[in-house]
């Protein structure tokens, strides 16, 4: 393929403009005795404009991919452009972050070549960002686009291997919003990387800005986050310094006792409940002991619903402990586990009408409320201890 | 590059509450007067905390998608903001005068142009008399009629009031309608009495509340005695102790927010262009377009 011929003058004029260009192992520059070029494999120098033109016309992926994220992109040192590039396995040109830390982040592999991208993007390249499977390529057809250009596609992990003709198709970032808000249950979906979002829909031909656009409506706020970790420069609120900000009704947080914040780290931010890897801990050199998950998006506070949880965790702790004695038999009291249990998980949907031996099955449960419960529709118990 | 942030509430249980929200941003996003607009919310995400680190523009306009000043235009966006700077006195608010100030977000450097609350802007004046010409279909709606703007009442803010207040005596200064009067739900005067103090016939109440909720859809309709039960819906207009009740829910839904928006950021320095001139014509046309009031319950 010869580079199309836009794009050579258009990158001919960035180098009388600015003296050199440079992206991806493509180098070209103006000296003294003329322009210089540079591929990963390939050197020249002293040329006069009519050679370096012809010395640029094979080049045609360098070119292209020049324009593309020269001209299409840009925002150079923006996370909208670190994240386009992951979606293409590009080097992600972060300055402030030295290469190792950035290569040891798990969503980092090796980059490739611009050739290797070029191939890989003809196909169509994939990636995972949460329970999303982003896509990037070549447009198809040459004639509206300009050469090199890229365009995105987005859908479901669990959709990722099926028929786009069984998917419904958008092309506008502001559904996600709209899908985004329900389970697969018709259920609200209240924190947006809980791993409960639904498949069966697509979006097509995005372009880049689109595509930020559209996984920022999914997930809110994460590329910045994910942008910053890459840089070093995530900055954490620790749970002390969350709870101590609160005002109003929230400021009895500070109160939860340091177990509370462990059980409820346990409780919502296990990867089971949320895709965000928890980055915060009780303080800065205080950590949790419960683990933070391997999430792909990096979490830097205590969450709205995890601060108005912890409120009435902080009420619910200030209680004191009581001793009760119930009669039970020793099948009962395991089902009592069974049943938090199956709530905890939410497992209650999954388990049969019929399947009397889950102790969480729902006639076992009306049963064992029709034989402890009292008339006030309470479970019958005894405080056996005075303690105020 | 300026950028807009839409800050409003949103909600853990209620995925309607973030509606009006996004349709105003929408509608911003329409005219193009800003290179970005997002959302943001105190219950929802992006979250407070996080929304400016989202955006490339160093200008931002954060206009709080509230009624009235008080504890979180005051204390909760600015301090979720990161506006170190902040204190309520730059604002030298009587309660209702709050325009905006700038400040620098920390966490970002960019320069933050920290607005009043749309509730207590004039232009909202004409947003409750929009929702009066939407409710009874009628562009001329006035003569022979009252308004009644409701509000919350006082807990905990006495600039809540204000702002009812405020509002319901510049219309009442146009003398358009017959009456004007501010109820409330948690002081006197009280909405449940709603008939008492009205002569006109016809009376038009408009809730000023952000989104429809609890509030609008089951408390107050159900105060006035439009209906036995929120569930069985309403009609409007509705017979109550021989007036006509006109009951138009929460006025946050009504399309012309999107220009209170609009002027908020427009006052504290956004360079909008004509956005006001085209949110104005777009909604004239969508009314024209369709009239029905959307007092439905639970939509
Ligand atoms: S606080 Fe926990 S639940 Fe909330 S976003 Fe972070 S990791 Fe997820």
């Amino acid at each position: 393929m010869t580079a199309p011929p836009a794009s050579v003058a258009a990158l001919l004029e960035a180098v009388d403009d600015d003296g050199a260009v440079a992206v991806d192992g493509l180098r070209v520059g103006r000296a003294a005795d003329g322009y210089a070029l540079e591929t990963p494999d390939e050197e020249w120098t002293g040329l006069a404009a009519d050679d370096l033109a012809d010395a640029l016309e094979p080049l045609s992926d360098y070119v292209t991919n020049w324009r593309y994220w020269e001209r299409s992109v840009g925002g150079e040192g923006t996370a909208r452009r670190a994240f386009l590039r992951w979606c293409e396995r590009a080097p992600l040109e972060l300055e402030e972050a030295g290469d190792e830390e950035t290569a040891a982040h798990p969503s980092v592999d090796d980059p490739l070549s611009v050739p290797e991208r070029y191939d890989a993007l003809r196909d169509g390249l994939d990636r995972e960002w949460g329970q999303l499977c982003l896509t990037a390529r070549l447009v198809d057809d040459a004639d509206d686009d300009p050469a090199g250009e890229r365009v995105y596609d987005l859908w479901h992990v669990d959709d990722a291997d099926g028929d786009l003709a069984d998917l419904e198709v958008y092309d506008d970032p502001r559904d996600a919003r709209e899908i985004a808000t329900y389970d697969e249950d018709g259920r609200y979906r209240p924190l947006k990387t809980a791993p409960t979002l639904p498949s069966g829909w697509a979006f097509t031909g995005l372009s880049g800005e689109e595509l930020v656009e559209t996984v920022e409506f999914f997930y809110p706020a994460t590329v910045a986050n994910w942008h910053r970790e890459l840089r070093g420069t995530l900055d954490v609120d620790h749970w002390t310094e969350t709870a101590e900000r609160q005002t109003g009704i929230y400021d009895v947080l500070d109160e939860l006792p340091r177990e509370g914040v462990e059980w409820m780290a346990e409780a919502c931010c296990v990867d089971s409940q949320c895709l965000r890897r928890r980055e915060w801990e009780f303080d800065e050199d205080d950590a949790l002991d419960v683990d933070g998950g391997d999430g792909p998006f990096p979490c830097r506070e205590p969450c709205s619903l995890v601060v108005a949880a912890a409120r009435k965790w902080t009420i619910l702790e200030s209680e004191q402990e009581r001793t009760y004695e119930l009669e039970l038999t020793a099948s009962e009291y395991n089902q009592l586990a069974e049943l938090i249990d199956a709530v905890a998980e939410g497992r209650t949907d999954e388990i049969r009408e019929a399947d009397v031996n889950d102790g969480a099955n729902r006639y076992r449960a009306r049963y064992l409320r029709a034989k402890r419960f009292d008339e006030e529709g309470n479970l019958e118990a005894r405080r056996i201890d005075d303690r105020d | 590059m300026q950028a807009l942030v839409i800050a409003a509430h949103g909600s853990h249980l209620n995925p309607d509450a973030s509606d009006p929200t996004y349709a105003h941003a929408d509608t911003v996003r329409e005219t193009g007067a800003f290179d970005e607009v997002r959302e943001a919310f105190w219950k929802e995400e992006p979250h407070f905390r996080e929304v400016i680190r989202t955006l490339e523009s160093d200008e931002v306009f954060v206009v709080p998608l509230f009624i009235s000043e008080g504890y979180f235009t005051e204390q909760v966006i600015p301090r979720e903001l990161r506006l170190e700077e902040w204190d309520p006195e730059k604002w030298d608010s009587d309660g209702t005068s709050a325009s905006q100030v700038t400040l620098e977000a920390e966490d970002v450097g960019k320069t933050i142009h920290y607005c009043g609350p749309v509730g207590t802007h004039d232009a909202m004046t004409d947003v409750i008399v929009q929702r009066a010409e939407s409710v009874t279909e009628d562009p001329d709606v006035g003569d022979g009629v009252g308004l009644a703007v409701v509000g919350h009442g006082t807990e905990r803010n006495e600039n809540s009031a204000k702002a009812i207040e405020y509002h319901t005596e510049r219309i009442r200064e146009t003398d358009r309608f017959d009456e004007a009067k501010a109820l409330f739900m948690d002081e006197e005067p009280e909405v449940d009495d709603v008939t008492d103090y009205f002569e006109s016939e016809d009376i038009v109440v408009v809730p000023l509340f952000i989104a429809d909720g609890y509030h609008t859809q089951e408390d107050i309709p159900e105060d006035m005695g439009l209906t036995e039960d929120y569930r069985l819906g309403w009609d409007v207009p509705s017979d109550v102790d021989g007036h006509r009740i006109w009951y138009a829910g929460a006025v946050g839904t009504e399309g012309l927010m999107a220009d209170v928006i609009l002027e908020r950021a427009a006052d504290a320095g956004a360079d909008i262009g004509d956005a006001v001139e085209s949110v104005r014509e777009a909604v004239s046309l969508e009314t024209g377009a369709d009239p029905e009031p959307s007092a439905e319950p639970g939509d």
